[in-house]
C-alpha cells in the first residue's frame, strides 16, 4: 500500500471515528458538521477528476452541484404536493431516485458545456464553464415556479429504505458512504487506462494525441463523470440543508470547491475530503469569532499555494508518485 | 518496385509571405531510410509536423499506404502507424519511463476507455512496454520520471514510444540531437536494424550517422527538395555542395 493510499484511509476513518464519538457525546451539531464535510468532500472529489487528474480548471462546477440539488428539492416538492412533474410522472422522495435523476441530469448538461468548453483550454476554458454557470445561475434566480432567488424548501429530508433520514447518524452514513464510493471511483479510475490517458492529457497533450489517442473525447468523458459526482453531493447538501436556493450555482460556489482541492492536494486522493475538513473546521472555529473567517482562510491559502504546493496530502504523503 | 508506405506530393504552406514548404514531393518505400537534410529553417521539421498532422498543408498531397490522410487529425494517423518522434522531446513528464511507454501500448490495443483495472497489474500492457524499454537500452531507467531522464535518454524513450505503438512508418526529427558520439553511434547501430520493421524518414543534421545509414537523401533547402537520390549521387551533386554541404565535404 502506497503512503497516500494509507493517509487517505486514516482521514476517511477519522471523519468516521469522529461521527461516532459526537454521537456517544450526544452532540448532533458536531454530527452535522461532519456530514457537511463529507458533503462537500464529495463534490470537490467529482471536481477532482476533471480538475486534478484532466487538469481541467472547470470554474463551473456549481452548475452541476446546484442541479443536484434542485433534482432534490424540485422532486421532493412534488411528491410532497403530489403534483405531477414533466409528462405525468410522479415526483418523490426517494433519495436513490433523486440521485440517479439529478446525477443523469448534470451528466447531460455536462454533455453540452464540455462540447463547447473543451474546445478551448487555460483562461478561456475556466471562463467559458464559469459563463455557462453564471447563466444556470441566472436562470435558476428568474424561474418562479421553483421559488426564483427565495430558493426552495424541502419540509420533510427525502426518504432512503431503512433509514430515519432525519436522526443525524444515519444521513451521516449515508453521505459518508456515498463519499467512501465516490472515492474508490477516483482511486479506480486514476489507475485506469482512462486515467492514464487523462492524466498524460494534462501533462502533455501533444504526446497524448501522437500515440493515437484524441484528447478531447477523453476529456468529455471524465467531465461527465466528474459533473455527476458533483450533482450527487449537491442532491445530498440540499437534503442537508433542506433548503436549496440558487446561491448552489454561483460563483463563489465553483471557487469553494476549487479551494477545497488546492488547500488539499491537486489530484491526491482524499485531498478534496482533506481540504473540506479543513474549511469545515475553520468555517465553524472562526466564524464564530469574526464573519470576516474568509479572510484568514485566504490567509491560509496562500500560504498553501507559496509554501505547500501539495496542500493537507502533500504535507502528509509526499508528492505524488505516478508508478 | 514497391508501392511506397508514404508519398507526398506537391506539398505546399505559407507563413504569411514565407514559403515554408514550396511543392515538396517525396515517398518512402518499405525496408528504407530516408533521410532529410538542409540548412536550418530550410522547413524540414515544417514538413514533419504536416506529415504527422499537426499542421495543415495549403494545398498537395499526403498518402500513407496509399490512403488519403489530410482530413486525418494528428491523433488519427498515429493510428494509421505513424510513429513520430519529436525535435524537442514531448513526453508526459510525471509518468515514469515505463508509463509513457504503457501509454503506446493502451493506444495500439485501442483501449484508453477501461475504467477500472489498475494499469500497474496489466501484464498486457506492462510487458509490451518493457520489451520497448530493454530494445532501446531503457530498462535500468524504467522507474524514473520522464522530466528526470538525461536529454539523450529521453530521445530514446521517445524512439521506445514509436516501437510500442507499431508503427509502420518512423518520422524521427532529429533522433541524435544533443546525444554524446556514443549514443549516436549506438542509436546509428539500432536505427540501421530498425529499417527492417518499418522504413524511417530520417531528419537529421550528424552527416556521419545520415550517410552511413541512408538508402536515400532528400536535400530541402527554402522549403523545396533541390535533390534526391543516393549517399553517392547526393555527395557528388553540384547544387548540393554549394548549397548546404560546402566545399569541404
Amino acid at each position: 500500500m502506497t503512503r497516500e493510499t494509507t493517509i487517505s484511509i486514516v482521514i476517511v476513518a477519522g471523519l468516521l471515528a469522529a461521527a461516532f464519538i459526537a454521537q456517544a457525546m450526544g452532540e448532533t451539531f458536531y454530527i452535522t458538521l461532519a456530514t457537511r464535510m463529507a458533503i462537500l468532500g464529495l463534490a470537490a472529489t467529482g471536481l477532482n477528476i476533471a480538475l486534478g487528474l484532466g487538469g481541467l480548471v472547470s470554474f463551473g462546477h456549481a452548475a452541476f452541484f446546484g442541479i443536484g440539488g434542485y433534482a432534490a428539492g424540485i422532486l421532493a416538492t412534488h411528491a410532497f404536493n403530489s403534483e405531477p412533474l414533466l409528462l405525468g410522472l410522479p415526483g418523490t422522495n426517494q433519495m436513490i431516485v433523486i440521485w440517479i435523476a439529478g446525477a443523469i441530469a448534470a451528466g447531460l448538461v455536462a454533455v453540452l458545456i464540455g462540447l463547447i468548453s473543451l474546445r478551448t483550454s487555460g483562461v478561456y476554458f475556466i471562463m467559458i464553464t464559469l459563463a455557462f454557470a453564471q447563466m444556470i445561475y441566472y436562470f435558476a434566480i428568474s424561474w418562479p415556479a421553483y421559488g426564483g432567488e427565495d430558493g426552495l424548501s424541502i419540509y420533510v429530508r427525502n426518504a432512503f429504505p431503512g433509514a430515519n433520514t432525519l436522526a443525524p447518524m444515519s444521513f451521516f452514513l449515508i453521505c459518508f458512504g456515498l463519499l467512501a464510493l465516490g472515492l474508490v471511483l477516483f482511486a479506480l479510475i486514476r489507475a485506469s487506462r482512462f486515467g492514464a490517458a487523462l492524466q498524460a492529457g494534462r501533462q502533455n497533450e501533444t504526446r497524448l494525441a501522437a500515440v493515437g489517442i484524441a484528447p478531447f473525447r477523453v476529456r468529455l468523458t471524465a467531465f461527465v463523470i466528474s459533473a455527476m459526482m458533483t450533482a450527487l453531493a449537491g442532491a445530498l447538501f440540499a437534503d442537508l440543508n433542506r433548503f436549496v436556493s440558487p446561491s448552489m450555482f454561483s460563483w463563489h460556489m465553483s471557487g469553494e470547491l476549487i479551494v477545497l482541492i488546492i488547500l488539499g492536494g491537486v489530484g491526491r486522493l482524499a485531498g478534496p475530503l482533506a481540504g473540506a475538513i479543513v474549511y469545515v473546521l475553520f468555517e465553524f472555529a472562526l466564524g464564530g469569532i469574526t464573519e470576516h473567517w474568509q479572510f484568514f482562510l485566504g490567509l491560509i491559502l496562500l500560504a498553501v499555494v507559496l509554501f505547500a504546493r501539495g496542500g493537507v496530502m502533500g504535507l502528509l504523503a509526499g508528492r505524488a508518485r505516478h508508478g | 518496385m514497391a508501392e511506397p508506405i508514404l508519398d507526398i506530393r506537391d506539398l505546399k504552406k505559407s507563413f504569411g509571405a514565407l514559403k515554408a514548404t514550396d511543392g515538396v514531393s517525396l515517398d518512402l518505400r518499405p525496408g528504407e531510410i530516408h533521410a532529410l537534410i538542409g540548412p536550418n529553417g530550410a522547413g524540414k521539421s515544417t514538413l514533419i509536423h504536416q506529415i504527422a498532422g499537426s499542421l495543415k498543408p495549403d494545398s498537395g498531397e499526403i498518402r500513407f499506404e496509399g490512403r488519403d490522410v489530410k482530413p486525418l487529425d494528428m491523433a488519427a494517423r498515429a493510428r494509421l502507424g505513424m510513429g513520430r518522434t519529436f525535435q524537442v522531446s514531448s513526453l508526459a513528464p510525471e509518468f515514469s519511463a515505463l508509463r509513457n511507454v504503457m501509454l503506446a501500448v493502451q493506444a495500439r490495443q485501442g483501449s484508453s476507455f477501461r475504467f477500472f483495472k489498475p494499469v500497474m497489474h496489466d501484464r498486457g500492457l506492462t510487458e509490451p512496454a518493457h520489451e520497448a524499454l530493454a530494445r532501446v537500452g531503457l530498462s535500468d531507467r524504467a522507474d524514473v520520471p520522464a522530466a528526470e531522464l538525461s536529454h539523450g535518454e529521453r530521445r530514446q524513450l521517445e524512439i521506445a514510444i514509436a516501437l510500442a505503438l507499431g508503427a509502420k512508418a518512423f518520422l524521427l526529427d532529429e533522433p541524435m540531437a544533443g546525444m554524446g558520439p556514443e549514443g549516436s553511434q549506438a542509436l546509428t547501430r539500432f536505427l540501421d536494424r530498425l529499417r527492417g520493421e518499418a522504413p524511417i524518414l530520417l531528419i537529421e543534421h550528424d552527416m556521419d550517422a545520415v550517410f552511413a545509414l541512408a538508402d536515400r537523401i532528400s536535400v530541402l533547402v527554402y522549403g523545396r527538395i533541390i535533390a534526391t537520390g543516393s549517399v553517392d549521387e547526393i555527395r557528388n551533386h553540384p547544387a548540393v555542395r554549394e548549397a548546404y554541404l560546402g566545399d569541404g565535404a
